[in-house]
């Protein structure tokens, strides 16, 4: 799903930039997120949404919504309304298998994935992109495959519930009713309204033109014959990071023209670098991110070494001034994965307000993610390929809502 | 009925996969076989059986020259050093139904063999073209790696590459990186008197009949050799056997409830690690019903139609 960087051609440092190939805030800044709802046109999530989503599922919402991780949305509010009145959706998101590494950020569209799942109790695909990665990273199309597959078992260590879970990669599945749909999108979006979105020229080859529509039928539950077979009401909801929101724009403006529901959307922010909020963290910088394949000693080694501290240069200057939450990025990663609300602003009072030093965040941090990225090695050592296969397999869902 | 030599090689033809055939006299050696395919045909290999205590089967199909040191691979496994050691020839006979000095990864083609795990050398990959057994050792026969990779995905079983001569550190921080081929069904061959409890094994038909493997079969208690290796093992066993799933849960609620019988823990602590708790089970859960379901799935996708 996420598409990458491509070398641009001009991106004014002036303006930000976000679309699924590249995300740079202005002047090397942070991003300004409200400003992108505002360019997108996508609503806020607000504090009134995250209490109803409480009551609706009766447990406490998970700490990305709670700590404004996924802090934008289309229609989720219409989802809760139908959700209220006894009608189900089903989830939908997806990821690129671009590389064998995955990091903590490409986790997390997976983690609170998995959390709609069980709050919910509602069914979920998973598209492995493999074609669009063959064609925009030059891969062989074998190792695309195999790619997917790999990452196929890290998503399956997050949790997910094979009773209610299809996981399909486009090179295995692409043809039947998703075929059909793929051409009724395309017959919807000219040339020029696909270069206008994603920024096509007449030098890309036409296999990346074609490749738009393949990310968007998954909303469509017609595309899934074998799950919701005479369900084409069933809504759809897709969790994703907001660079996504260009494809399901598009998606969202065809739906209608072809009798179906628009997919509701809930987008996450972007999980900064482990040296600073400029941009996303990437799979070709090992030291830009925390891998699921990291040791211990590696954790903690780049967190010490590389993770951009708020924290002030003596400590004498510390204890007098705290230190800058805004751009500290263990404070930052804590938000997002420290589970107790209390913990985490006791740590972000006392270290503001210069009590407690950096290193000891640090160690908080190298803790947490430590113990997160063991549990996942440890789930992840029990994937088999079998297990892959039974998530892959194309069959009924009968326990799909229980 | 085990799979013969020529009904492999019209396999292979059906499936349009290119191999050159040699016949010869019955070859029990690598090096007696040397004698009649000459390496500018391919790349001879040699095959290993071999099996761990628990009764789980292992091919290991590599390059001459490629060094396999057991330890190594016992170790990767996360068997531990001395958990693996020559398959007895029952086994031979029984899983891959194949005669002495015929191991070959063509052996999985059998039903009997679904459960053995194949690794292949990862150095095949850059030869032209390998030299194996066609399921008989009176016959050779050269083929590209990709070759044997199709016919492979054709039996539903991913080839697997392996860097056989790679020894990476197995600890605490370093899990054994072959842990994942390690077959998830031990077998049970009937006539195997050693060390190992006798369960009710169904009586010895002919060759012909397949052997059922006992599935999940109660794992003894892991020995207490190379204990990082072994935790990985035991909570693997969580996921899948009930006895072990049970324990966990008891170890880590029994964990949290004794510190907060010593008061170690304040109200608003108590409830948050109440909560990491069931979220640590509920994850348990999930896994252990994903275990269950896959090997449902494995059982669904090869179980026979009914006899009419």
């Amino acid at each position: 799903m996420e598409v990458d960087k491509k070398d641009e051609n001009e991106s004014e440092s002036s303006e930000q930039v976000v679309n699924p190939w590249e995300v740079s805030a202005k002047d090397g800044g942070k991003i300004d997120y409200d400003k992108l709802i505002d360019k997108f046109g996508c609503q806020r999530l607000d504090e009134s949404l995250i209490d109803r989503v409480q009551r609706l599922t009766s447990r406490q919402p998970h700490v990305f919504l709670r700590r404004g991780v996924f802090f934008a949305h289309r229609d989720f509010n219409e989802i809760l309304d139908a959700y209220e009145k006894g009608d189900k959706f089903y989830l939908y998101t997806g990821r690129g298998p671009s590389s064998e590494a995955l990091h903590l950020g490409h986790l997390i569209p997976f983690m609170f994935t998995k959390y709609l799942q069980e709050a919910f109790k509602v069914p979920l695909v998973i598209q492995l992109t493999d074609d669009e990665k063959c064609m925009w990273k030059n891969l062989s199309v074998e190792e695309s495959q195999r790619l997917a597959r790999e990452n196929a078992k890290d998503i399956i260590a997050c949790g997910f519930d094979v009773t209610k879970t299809f996981i399909f990669s486009d090179f295995d599945y692409v043809g039947g009713a998703f075929y059909k749909n793929m051409v009724k999108v395309s017959k919807c979006v000219t040339l020029n309204k696909a270069m206008g979105i994603f920024g096509f020229s007449g030098e890309d080859h036409i296999g990346k033109l074609s490749f738009p529509p393949v990310q968007a039928v998954p909303s469509f539950p017609s595309s899934f014959p074998h799950l919701f077979p005479g369900k084409d009401n069933l809504r759809c909801l897709i969790p994703c990071a907001i660079d996504q929101d260009p494809y399901f724009r598009m998606t969202r403006d065809v739906a209608p023209r072809l009798g179906y529901s628009k997919p509701a959307l809930i987008e996450s922010s972007f999980f900064p670098a482990l040296q600073g909020e400029n941009g996303k963290m990437s799979a070709s910088d090992p030291n830009s991110a925390i891998y699921v394949t990291d040791t211990a000693k590696d954790i903690k080694n780049k967190i010490n070494k590389y993770a951009f501290s708020g924290g002030q240069d003596s400590v004498e200057k510390h204890r007098e001034l705290g230190a800058n939450l805004e751009v500290d990025i263990p404070v930052k990663y804590l938000s997002f994965f420290l589970e107790d609300d209390s913990e985490l602003e006791h740590i972000k009072k006392e270290y503001g307000e210069g009590r407690m030093l950096t290193g000891e965040v640090k160690k908080k941090l190298t803790e947490v993610l430590t113990e997160m990225v063991e549990r996942h090695r440890r789930s992840r050592a029990a994937v088999t390929d079998e297990m892959v296969d039974a998530f892959m397999a194309v069959r009924p869902l009968p326990s799909m809502f229980e | 009925m085990g799979f013969s030599k020529d009904q492999l090689l019209n396999r292979l033809q059906e499936l349009e996969i290119d191999y050159t055939k040699y016949e010869h006299p019955p070859v029990l050696t690598v090096e007696a076989q040397a004698k009649y395919v000459s390496s500018s045909e391919g790349a001879l290999s040699k095959n290993l059986f071999f099996k761990d205590k628990k009764h789980r089967y292992y091919i290991v199909s590599a390059m001459v020259d490629t060094k396999v040191d057991m330890k190594v691979l016992s170790q990767r496994l996360g068997l531990g050093k001395g958990g693996v050691r020559m398959a007895p020839e029952e086994a031979l006979a029984q899983l891959l139904q194949v005669s002495l000095g015929c191991v070959t990864p063509f052996a999985v083609v059998n039903e009997s063999a679904r459960d053995v795990s194949l690794l292949l050398d990862q150095n095949f990959k850059n030869q032209k073209r390998c030299i194996f057994h066609p399921l008989s050792n009176e016959v050779s026969v050269s083929l590209n790696t990709s070759g044997l990779d199709k016919f492979l995905k054709s039996i539903e079983r991913d080839p697997v590459y392996v860097d056989l001569e790679a020894n990476p550190a197995v600890g605490k921080d370093q899990p054994p990186d072959l842990a994942v081929y390690v077959p998830s069904n031990s077998v049970v061959i009937p006539e195997i008197t050693s060390e190992t409890s006798t369960k009710q094994t169904p009586p010895p038909k002919s060759v012909s009949a397949e052997v059922k493997p006992v599935a999940s079969a109660k794992p003894s208690k892991p020995a207490s050799k190379g204990k990082s290796v072994v935790v990985e093992n035991s909570t693997l066993l969580a996921f899948k056997n009930p006895e072990k799933f049970v324990e966990e849960i008891m170890d880590k609620t029994s964990a949290l409830l004794l510190s907060e019988a010593k008061g170690e823990n304040v109200e608003a602590l108590a409830e948050t690690r109440r909560k990491l708790l069931t979220s640590e089970l509920t994850h348990l859960a999930i896994m252990f019903k994903n275990t269950a379901y896959t090997e449902g799935f494995h059982a669904g996708k090869h179980s026979q139609p009914k006899r009419l």
